[in-house]
């Protein structure tokens, strides 16, 4: 096929990051890659003298990592799940926002799941999980919802994103990327039977991760409330867990959309009325979480069984008192106005809320974890305490860089914006949606024709 | 099959510490220095733990010797990935430290917070002259695996294999804990709570008889004497 030339394209700006190359993708990539090397060398030095370099102690044997595994892992959470929930609930602004979201769950999923074997004590027998598991371990649980939901959220993100792939590969010169490009459009032409395939593909796919997206978080709470240790043993941790989870992702993407918008100039596509509506969903999910929160401290208060309750004093009055009420205002008290309120649910509005909201929710994997771990059931023991190590620091940064690198990078080869669902949005949208509004509105009347096939192509 | 069980009476006990030191030397735990002592990594398998109830003036203070637990129904074993700890069909909670990847996940489970972690290589770390002391019935762990009291097992092997050399059946007075053996004020006994007739089984039927957290349905086999 012949070459064409992308500048004179209505999608050029989604185009352009991937054939020009600035000065300020060298410079992200230097900064991001040098946090990275800070983080691998940490890790390094943990490899070679022993998890001693941490701040972790008897009792609180697990820190850092653990709480960023949870973290991680509800940052995940959100992408794949919005874009499946907007996709089955045909949201017609889903469009420009369906890909950003799942390259977030990608991304970090494995990073979430890397803390688990940054934390162990022996990585070099990671064979016994296969020569020795045991199922009854809810580890090996964790272990398999992550892996699921890592292979179907790839799936997911590829299925929709082939259309891409070819137009990028009948655009490209030639080199490598040609090659990557060629392999992976899998001969894609955009004949109408491969439509119907493709069509038929990412409903199924949008079905299935929601389940496999709701037992992720769950078994990751049941690492801890499956446990008889006080605050973790706790059945409301399942949905509470998913609850953050999607609270924290939405928070994340929302965060992503707005550097996105601003670096790549995606004005156009994402715009205020993305950030609101987006906003509303976080307004529902501060509530939520606010509810949970709610539920599971009032129930321990008022069970008042005495191992628990000093674990809830250290959270409300104790040494983790700041930390708690911190979570409070930054999960809660500060997103619930701006949120509620169409004045202040603006793109500026939305990101401030969201960083509120990712800093609280780390700090509620904090306070979840380590306050139960300090406090043990038996009270004889002196009350532990835990201050993270400058080696577990650099291991956080470097995470937190790495998935900033690896977004960038995927930006650099693939749309961010997925170019095939707005050109198809641009093109049906108007009349899939007056079919749909005939359909249900009394006393409109059916259009007077191409009603069925515009009916079909709103499966997607 | 016997079901190996220990009784402590907490009215006879004069904290002294014995056991602790015994159970150190018998099972090489490692000596750590300061520093980490500090960060609170030292290791004890029989630990003395403090409760005192009341304020001056009437404060009463008791100290309990604190091994494993040994429970019939371990909440850590349930959440080992690797089958590194496990129930074994004496009683005993077994630790595999071949096989342990470290994750801690039982540190965590467990309610009594019995296990540890060998945070480095601390008997790397240790004096020469400490090391070479070392008991050679007893495995040095290494550094990243869990470990913790197992009753002193390959006590339990060294006796059964003497009682194979000697053709007869195995007496519950050929095993004995060290902690056990040491203790100067007779506070602790061992044996097999499945025969009626041991002393264990009988204290355990004491009226003075408890177990710690026993309403978490653990079921330990340690259990502890005390006038109410």
């Amino acid at each position: 096929m012949a070459k064409i030339d992308w500048r004179t394209e209505d999608d050029a700006v989604l185009l352009a990051p991937i054939f020009e190359t600035g000065k300020g993708f060298y410079i992200t990539v230097a900064v991001l890659g040098a946090f990275v090397i800070w983080g691998i060398v940490s890790y390094l030095i943990q490899y070679t003298s022993g998890l001693g370099v941490t701040g972790m102690n008897f009792p609180v044997s697990w820190g850092f990592y653990i709480v960023n595994f949870v973290f991680f892992i509800g940052i995940s959470h959100a992408g794949t799940l919005i874009s499946a929930i907007l996709r089955l609930s045909q949201a017609e602004w889903r469009r420009p926002i369906t890909r950003v979201a799942e390259v977030i769950t990608v991304m970090v999923l494995g990073i979430g799941g890397m803390n688990i074997l940054i934390d162990l004590g022996r990585p070099d027998r990671i064979p016994n999980l296969f020569f020795h598991g045991r199922y009854q371990s809810p580890l090996l649980w964790d272990a398999t919802s992550i892996t699921a939901y890592l292979t179907a959220s790839t799936v997911y993100l590829f299925i929709p994103m082939i259309p891409d792939i070819a137009l990028l590969r009948d655009r490209c010169a030639g080199g490598w990327r040609k090659a990557l490009y060629q392999v992976l459009a899998l001969g894609w032409e955009g004949t109408e039977a491969q439509y119907r395939v493709l069509n038929r593909a990412i409903a199924m796919m949008a079905v299935l991760v929601v389940p496999v997206a709701v037992s992720v978080h769950t078994v990751v709470s049941f690492v801890f409330s499956m446990t008889v240790q006080p605050m973790w043993h706790s059945t409301i941790f399942g949905p509470y867990f998913v609850v953050g989870a999607i609270f924290s992702g939405t928070a994340m993407l929302l965060l992503v959309m707005a550097i996105l918008r601003k670096a790549m100039h995606l004005e156009d596509y994402l715009q205020p009325i993305h950030f609101s509506y987006l906003g509303l969903l976080m307004l529902v999910m501060v509530l939520l979480w606010g509810y949970f929160t709610f539920a599971e401290y009032l129930t321990t208060y008022y069970g008042n069984e005495p191992d628990e309750m000093r674990v809830f004093y250290a959270k409300f009055g104790g040494k983790y008192a700041p930390y708690f009420w911190a979570m409070v205002v930054l999960n809660f008290l500060i997103p619930l106005p701006i949120l509620a309120f169409n004045r202040t649910r603006t793109i500026a509005g939305t990101v401030i809320a969201s960083i509120a909201i990712v800093i609280g929710m780390w700090l509620e994997r904090f306070i979840i974890i380590i306050p139960t771990l300090a406090n043990p059931r038996l009270h004889q023991y002196p009350q532990g305490s835990y201050l993270p190590s400058i080696i577990e620091v650099g291991i956080m940064v470097g995470c937190i860089a790495l998935f900033a690198l690896l977004y960038v990078l995927f930006s650099k080869l693939f749309p961010v914006v997925s170019i095939e669902e707005v050109r198809e949005g641009r093109e049906k949208t108007v009349e899939i949606v007056e079919e749909r509004l005939r359909r249900y509105t009394p006393g409109l009347g059916r259009l007077p024709s191409g009603g069925a096939s515009s009916l079909a192509g709103e499966k997607r | 099959m016997p079901r190996w069980g220990m009784v402590i009476d907490l009215d006879k006990c004069t904290a002294c510490q014995a056991c602790v030191v015994a159970c150190q030397e018998e099972n090489n735990v490692p000596f750590i220095e300061e520093g980490e002592f500090r960060r609170r990594r030292d290791i004890s398998w029989m630990k003395i733990v403090r409760e005192t109830e009341g304020h001056f003036p009437s404060v009463k203070m008791r100290f309990i010797p604190r091994p494993c637990m040994q429970c019939d129904n371990p909440p850590c074993t349930r959440v080992c990935p690797v089958h590194a700890t496990y129930l074994n069909p004496e009683g005993i909670v077994a630790q595999v430290y071949a096989r342990c990847i470290g994750c801690r996940f039982c540190v965590a489970g467990c309610p009594y917070t019995v296990k540890y972690f060998n945070w480095f290589d601390y008997h790397a770390r240790m004096p020469e002259g400490l090391r070479r002391a070392a008991n050679p019935d007893v495995s040095i762990r290494p550094r990243g695996v869990v470990e913790k009291c197992v009753f002193c097992h390959h006590r339990l092997i060294k006796a059964r294999d003497k009682a194979a050399v000697e053709n007869r059946e195995l007496r519950s007075e050929d095993y004995v804990p060290a902690c056990v053996e040491i203790c100067p004020a007779r506070a602790m006994y061992f044996g097999d709570l499945n025969d009626p007739e041991s002393t264990v089984a009988n204290l355990a039927e004491s009226p003075r008889a408890f177990r710690l957290l026993e309403e978490l349905g653990t079921k330990p086999k340690v259990i502890y004497l005390e006038e109410q």
